[in-house]
């Protein structure tokens, strides 16, 4: 099937089986291979992209599904075409040392972007569970959630210690995910 | 001022966050152009015999090129681990008998990745069952054997020579014993395994996503029976290890072996279910504590028996119960120590490395053993331990255990940790809580911790150039999967030389540039690879010397290295002549090779403290807070050292509560994908607090011990202990990792239910 996909502001299009994946499309077919493919299940989010503006993990979409629709992928943040990290989550994931092995990066930036795009009043409760579909194996979470905050505009020490003080019921191992969110 | 101990953002970080780190999936290398994909057909039982394949209909389907069964194989079956019984070997595809599910049974090559999925389907592979033996207790009866030809499932015993004496622990004031589950986990690393292969003449090159370039160019080279100088592995960007990417896969050496026969470049990425059984696993140990000592408090024996759970084919989990053993007394300073252990295979996958490998093993069994005696005697944890740990007088500490501790400060780490975390304070509101009987009881959990990093191999190789543009070379043989090498060594060697760290370009992972080295795992590489390039950097600072005296007119004695300049000058000379390394390697290639050897192991250590709520209604553990006080020596890199322990305690609290691979009685694996192995988001993780404390390793001249894994080893009997503890005045003394509502839950219950 013939689909017409702008992909970082450029208009792609290719005649795709109905059954690919949108991951696939922008790694294989596009061939930008920032983003990752970590799962089967939509556990993981390292393939996490911006579909018109709103994440979506991109293994769960199919190309067809993104007909006529804008995909941006970390490759098309500010700074990225010259190899420098100058969008807001980049430069502080990189500052504040949110990534080791790079694999979820591309995906948790991605959701980075969403996130602050949608919520002016972040803490680290929300940055939390607002980053709970996107796996990261390296970083124990904590500079990620450090860098995201600092990419809102927040103070991380101070958003914290205001965490470790709070009294919130904090959402708890072994119980399903989606709690808050 | 030196660079050495400041936070100096990443230098791998610009590519990483803007076109993505080219992982070996991501490689666009035109030798590549045209590559076959490889799809394995992979058992769905656990231990059958293969009655026949019938590879017909998959050959018809679009796009196939070749199905490949172990008939077509000439690869030798292989011991995947030297030292386990010698009858234990893997077939590179199974043709007669399968051990797990997910063993691969047959090679689907197909021009387009889709449709080696839809052609698998059509491989008809019937299968006779036989009776799969799960639990390694089970396995150590011999019942049913795994390899009848080897007529035992044990493929290595340690400590065994000698039945446990029954009078032992007969002086003992207080004894207690406690079996322990540490169960199975997956690495799951978020590159799954993946490689690539092409052939020019009779030489492949083997792109993988690997902790160590050399060993698994060593490990294929001998079961496709090639000269080592026949194989070129290249490790690209690769998406984390945890453990799981040391030593090659059988699938590697497979992708090799097919390109080879098909004239064509192969490449195979496997999908998370695939890696959920197919990549080896960890932990995976049965334990029995046995410990005693006076009711003061002082443990005087402490016994270990441990049954290891190798999987079907032995792999570097035979090895597990070797620092297990070596660690079991921990920090503690006890007079009588012994330990067996018995390793055996099961029809699971096979286990091998997970972040510690054997050593949080170790931590776990002895700190559940001090909180058991601790409780029995009616004395507080951290007061048992304080008693007990070795003092700081003692060093170098030779273990009942057989290993020699460098350097510790065991009770000031212990006291660090419990300072900041407000012990007294945390006691008394547990107290008051349990006396207006809240639903949600507060435990705090302490753990003290000392482990082995560099323990398998003391050597590494460092190589360092200038070139005539100032730019340098640093070629090492450890092999970063997210650690910040490029950073870390580019600082050692700016350090020594002068240059910039932008000018410092620091490769590795290709067994063309690198031959030998001992990679990344084991918490090495600092206090090896990173040793030998500031070894390096001050060898080649002497050569430019000795380089520079003659157009220097100055004897070698009285130069100097002009760290501003990266040149070579007269000492204490205003406006002396000078030579700059640039220059210097104009004229001569200025290339320094070296080998650091420490010759021994260092020993970290540390004491953690967590603190969590349990809601006693519903079993639901929060994790409040997580204090860390991990000593490794002096740092290098305070922002990418505690990335490290950041990782490690995120891994250690999802042991404690969260993950565990799982098979039914019949070996069907339970969390075989990432909806079903519970690999903690960040909603389910605190911030951590970490605490510094330094004691310098007298084995290496900077004092750098390994941080990689201290995290996990210090974290996961804290945590485990923190939700024990909070209760411990129900009566409950112990609970199996991992600590999920539903087995809290029970375990309150059954103490309800135990005292009416």
């Amino acid at each position: 099937m013939k689909v017409e996909i702008t992909v970082n502001g450029e208009a792609t299009s290719a005649d795709v089986e109905p059954r690919q994946l949108l991951a696939h499309y922008v790694r294989d077919t596009v061939g930008l291979k920032a983003t990752n493919i970590g799962c089967d299940t939509t556990s993981c989010g390292a393939c996490t992209v911006l579909l018109d503006g709103e994440a979506v993990k991109s293994c769960t979409v199919l190309s067809v599904q993104a007909d006529q629709q804008s995909v941006t992928t970390m490759e098309g943040l500010d700074g990225a075409a010259d190899g420098r990290p100058e969008h807001p989550v980049t430069a502080a994931f990189h500052a504040e040392h949110g990534l080791q092995c790079g694999f979820c990066t591309p995906g948790m930036v991605m959701s980075a972007v969403s996130l602050i795009n949608h919520d002016d009043e972040l803490d680290e409760r929300k940055v939390r569970e607002g980053l709970e579909g996107n796996l990261c194996r390296c970083t124990g979470y904590h500079n990620i959630v450090r860098a995201v905050l600092v990419a809102a505009g927040k103070d991380p020490d101070a958003a914290q210690q205001a965490e470790a003080e709070s009294d919130a019921l904090r959402t708890a191992p072994g119980f399903s995910r989606g709690e808050g969110a | 001022m030196s660079i050495l101990g400041t936070r100096v953002v990443r230098t791998e970080d610009p590519v990483f966050l803007t076109r993505g780190a080219t992982y070996t999936d991501d490689l666009t290398d035109e030798r590549l152009t045209g590559a076959l994909h490889l799809t394995l057909v992979r058992s769905p039982l656990a231990h059958a015999e293969i009655t026949s394949i019938d590879t017909s209909a998959a050959l018809e389907s679009p796009g196939v090129v070749a199905v490949v069964t172990g008939a077509d194989l000439d690869i030798a079956p292989a011991l995947l681990f030297p030292g386990a019984n010698k009858a234990m070997t893997r077939q590179f595809l199974a043709s007669d008998r399968v051990r797990f599910v997910g063993e691969p049974v047959a090679a689907v090559l197909t021009e387009e990745f889709y449709q080696g999925e839809d052609a698998a389907e059509l491989v008809d592979v019937e299968y006779e069952p036989l009776t799969a033996v799960i639990d390694p207790l089970e396995a150590v009866r011999d019942e049913t054997l795994l390899f009848p030809e080897a007529g035992t499932n044990t493929a290595a015993a340690y400590g065994h020579g000698t039945e446990p004496d029954p009078s032992w622990f007969d002086g003992c004031e207080a004894v207690v014993t406690q079996d322990i589950v540490n169960q199975r986990l997956a690495a799951a690393p978020l590159e799954t395994r993946a490689a690539s292969a092409f052939w020019e003449g009779d030489r492949v090159t083997i792109y993988l996503s690997n902790q160590n370039a050399q060993g698994g160019r060593d490990e294929i080279a001998g079961w496709l029976g090639l000269d080592k100088d026949k194989v070129r592995v290249v490790l690209p960007d690769v998406g984390g290890g945890f453990g799981a990417k040391i030593g090659s896969d059988p699938e590697f050496a497979l992708v090799a072996w097919l390109a080879r026969r098909q004239g064509r470049p192969v490449r195979w990425n496997e999908s998370r279910s695939e890696n959920m059984t197919g990549m080896v696993q960890g932990r995976a140990q049965r334990q029995t504590v046995t410990i005693g000592g006076t009711r003061e408090g002082r443990v005087t024996h402490y016994r270990l028996d441990v049954v290891q759970d190798l999987g079907a084919y032995p792999r570097l989990g035979t090895a597990l119960p070797v620092f297990t053993r070596m660690m079991a007394p921990g920090t503690y300073d006890i007079e009588n120590v012994e330990s067996r252990a018995r390793a055996v295979v099961t029809n699971t996958t096979s286990v091998a490395a997970y972040r510690g490998a054997g050593r949080p093993e170790a931590t776990a069994a002895i700190e559940r053993a001090m909180d058991l005696f601790a409780a029995e005697i009616g004395k507080d944890p951290a007061e048992v331990r304080r008693l007990n740990v070795v003092a700081p007088d003692k060093f170098p500490f030779q273990t009942k255990g057989g290993a020699e501790y460098d350097s510790g400060e065991y009770a000031k780490a212990l006291d660090l940790a419990l300072t900041e975390a407000g012990y007294e304070r945390l006691r008394a509101e547990q107290k008051a809580r349990r006396e207006r009987g809240d639903v949600r009881q507060l435990g705090i959990g302490v753990s003290s911790y000392v482990e082995i990093t560099g323990g398998g191999a003391y050597a590494e190789n460092a190589s360092v150039e200038v070139h005539d543009d100032g730019s340098v070379t640093v070629l090492t043989g450890t092999s970063p999967h997210g650690q910040g090498h490029a950073t870390a060594w580019a600082m050692l060697a700016s350090d020594q030389l002068g240059v910039p760290l932008e000018k410092v370009t620091v490769k590795h992972g290709d067994t063309d540039l690198v031959p030998q080295g001992g990679g990344t795992m084991g918490s090495r590489s600092l206090q090896t690879g990173g040793v030998a390039v500031h070894q390096a950097s001050a060898e080649l600072i002497d050569l430019a010397k000795q380089r520079a005296a003659d157009l220097l007119e100055a004897s070698v004695d009285d130069l100097e290295l002009d760290p501003a300049n990266a040149a070579i000058t007269v000492k204490g000379v205003p406006g002396a002549k000078s030579v700059t390394l640039a220059e210097l390697a104009a004229a001569e290639p200025l290339k320094v090779d070296t080998t650091w050897d420490g010759e021994k192991p260092t020993f970290p250590f540390g004491a953690h403290v967590c603190v969590v709520e349990v809601d006693t209604e519903s079993g639901k553990v929060t994790v409040e807070r997580i204090v860390a006080v991990d000593d490794a020596g002096p740092i290098l890199n305070p922002l990418l050292c505690e990335g490290q322990r950041h990782g490690g305690i995120a891994q250690g609290i999802a042991q404690a509560l969260l993950e565990e691979v799982l098979f039914d009685e019949e070996g069907q694996p339970l969390t075989g994908t990432f909806a079903d192995y519970g690999i903690p988001s960040a909603a389910e993780l605190p911030s951590f607090d970490l605490v510094e404390m330094t004691t310098p390793t007298p084995i290496n001249p900077m004092g750098y011990k390994g941080i990689g894994e201290a995290g996990t080893i210090g974290s996961t009997p804290a945590t485990q202990s923190a939700v024990i503890d909070a209760l411990s005045h129900l009566g409950i003394t112990h609970i199996d990792m991992p600590l999920t509502p539903l087995r809290v839950w029970e375990a309150i219950h059954s103490a309800a239910e135990g005292s009416k």
